[in-house]
């Protein structure tokens, strides 16, 4: 090495640093201050009542009604968003492996709607809504939901799929093999750690979106009890919270967000489990 | 040579846009022999081999035209039913590429596609395949692990095993041997010798010393045409053309 490549490596190398650290210290902040506001309010109550009467202004009662509705909604969403998600990506790797034109075209449109704002989602589902006469309701904020992640859901599945090997479509097809068992059972199977990380993705994104279901599923102070009744939701629930004048409610409002990065964080924890079981049978090339 | 003819290529040209790879292929292979495919790297030896079980499919920029006739039917026609095609010849690639699943089941997928239904039927095949390929006294304590935990040389007997276990007329075999190391490499070309009686095998290779020990049937190759075509005597120890043997003088590879 000369005397600049050695100095060009050394700058590099400290920005990279850096970048890295600096990223980490911010996460920890947010993190910390979450904790810190948010643990002091956490008790049972919050997390086992529904909010009584004069909640928003400091009387007592809890967030179940939203830990609930924003599980139900994101489990909802998240499935039916897998359900048509695997397909598609699939679609696009196995059975247009000869038109890469149009698939490189689907792409496209798909990065181009994963950047529409939620708010448009929520408005498009409000549309939606009038059109099939719906009220808003669990099942409307599950199919605007659906729709908002489905752009991620497929995108990131299509990332992972486009990296099996030719040489293993080769083999699948040479044992005879048609289109739909190299899809479901080779290349699902090559892929399904990522496939995980993909619904992950995909719930966080579910789970922690105000905009979109402002106006599908609406709030309320009840439990979920069906699919065509409004539901609460946390990110509404913190937004509520913290509009609130009072002090108290709005630390509430902290050890909602606390909750709600706890969910993420179980979420992120059990499908990294599930990953790891069953990423043993891919095949390293 | 009064042999049966297994597969009969005419006038097969490949091209890749504007690039053609394949120039007038015109090559017969003799039933139940090993006919090997000699030739630098880059002439079209691998091309050739995916045409015959029409994996060239897969890749949108090659377009194939001509003839290839397998037991008289030409496959290349649009209306071959293309999967059961490609169940009557088994394929050994380069380097080996399990199925991501167990042990068990690479050589279990293949029998259930081929219509096996009885479990116990498919486990007596398993083991059966499994000592074709002279893997079983390896794996029959961990037949339920992962394919990928075996070495290479493994695996490529695993990718043999299953490859019969559909039951082929025919193997493909593209430098089945370049990745692995030499145990594993004499135990595969010892396989394609007992196997040769039962099946037509095509080994596509570079290796000069490979080709003469076991081709019965030689084709070479040079930059997308065949030279020179002949029984492994006739080309080796009496080679026509001219580049033929330069090749096998070792003036270029």
């Amino acid at each position: 090495m000369t005397l600049a490549q050695k100095i060009e490596e050394k700058i590099f190398k400290v920005l990279m640093i850096i970048a890295t650290y600096f990223i980490l210290v911010v996460l920890a902040i947010i993190i910390y201050s979450i904790f810190k506001k948010g643990i002091k309010s956490l008790s049972w109550e919050i997390l086992t009542q529904i909010p009584k009467g004069g909640y928003y202004y400091g009387k007592g009662g809890g967030i179940l009604n939203a830990i609930l509705g924003s599980l139900c909604l994101a489990f909802g969403a998240t499935l039916l968003a897998f359900l048509i998600g695997l397909p598609v990506a699939l679609y696009i790797n196995v059975f247009l492996i000869r038109w890469k034109k149009v698939a490189a075209f689907i792409r496209f449109l798909l990065d181009l709607i994963w950047g529409i704002p939620s708010i448009v989602y929520g408005a498009f589902g409000f549309t939606m809504m009038i059109y099939l006469g719906l009220q808003t309701s669990l099942l409307a904020g599950i199919i605007t939901v659906t729709l908002f992640i489905l752009p991620i859901m497929i995108r990131s599945m299509d990332e992972i799929l486009r990296t099996v090997p030719y040489g293993l479509m080769e083999a699948s097809y040479s044992l005879g093999s048609n289109k739909s068992e190299t899809a479901f059972k080779i290349f699902t199977r090559q892929t399904i750690s990522g496939i995980i990380t993909a619904i992950l993705l995909s719930f966080g994104r579910a789970i922690g979106d105000a905009a979109s279901v402002l106006f599908t599923a609406g709030y309320t102070d009840h439990l979920p009890n069906s699919l065509l009744e409004p539901v609460a939701t946390l990110p509404l629930s913190i937004f509520f919270q913290l509009s609130s004048p009072v002090p108290a409610v709005q630390d509430r409002a902290y050890a909602s967000a606390l909750v709600l990065t706890l969910i993420i964080l179980i979420v992120s924890l059990f499908s990294r489990g599930l990953g790891k079981r069953y990423h043993k049978t891919k095949i390293n090339f | 040579m009064t042999d049966n003819k297994k597969i009969q290529i005419s006038d097969l040209n490949v091209f890749a846009g504007k690039f053609q790879i394949l120039k007038n292929i015109n090559i017969e292979l003799p039933e139940n022999k090993i006919t090997v495919i000699l030739g630098p790297s880059g002439c079209g030896k691998t091309t050739l081999l995916k045409c015959m079980n029409r994996l060239t499919d897969l890749y949108p920029e090659l377009r194939v035209t001509g003839d290839i006739r397998i037991s008289g039917n030409n496959i290349l026609a649009a209306k071959e039913d293309i999967y059961k095609l490609r169940q009557h010849m088994g394929l050994l690639s380069q380097r080996p590429y399990p199925l991501p699943m167990t042990i068990y089941n690479n050589i279990a997928y293949g029998l259930k596609l081929r219509g096996v239904k009885k479990r116990r039927e498919i486990h007596k095949l398993v083991v059966h395949y499994l000592q074709q390929a002279n893997l079983w006294e390896e794996v029959k304590h961990r037949l339920r692990e992962p394919a990928s935990r075996l070495s290479i040389g493994q695996q490529q007997r695993l990718c043999l095993a299953r490859g019969l276990a559909v039951n082929p007329g025919i193997i493909l075999a593209d430098e089945p041997t370049s990745a692995l190391d030499p145990i594993s490499s004499q135990y595969i070309e010892q396989k394609f010798l007992e196997l040769k009686n039962e099946y037509t095998i095509v080994l596509v290779t570079h290796v000069l010393r490979q080709a003469r020990r076991i081709a019965d049937y030689v084709v070479f190759m040079y930059l997308g045409e065949v030279i020179e075509q002949g029984d492994v005597h006739e080309v080796f120890e009496n080679p026509k053309m001219e580049k033929t043997k330069l090749y096998l003088g070792g003036t270029f590879n």
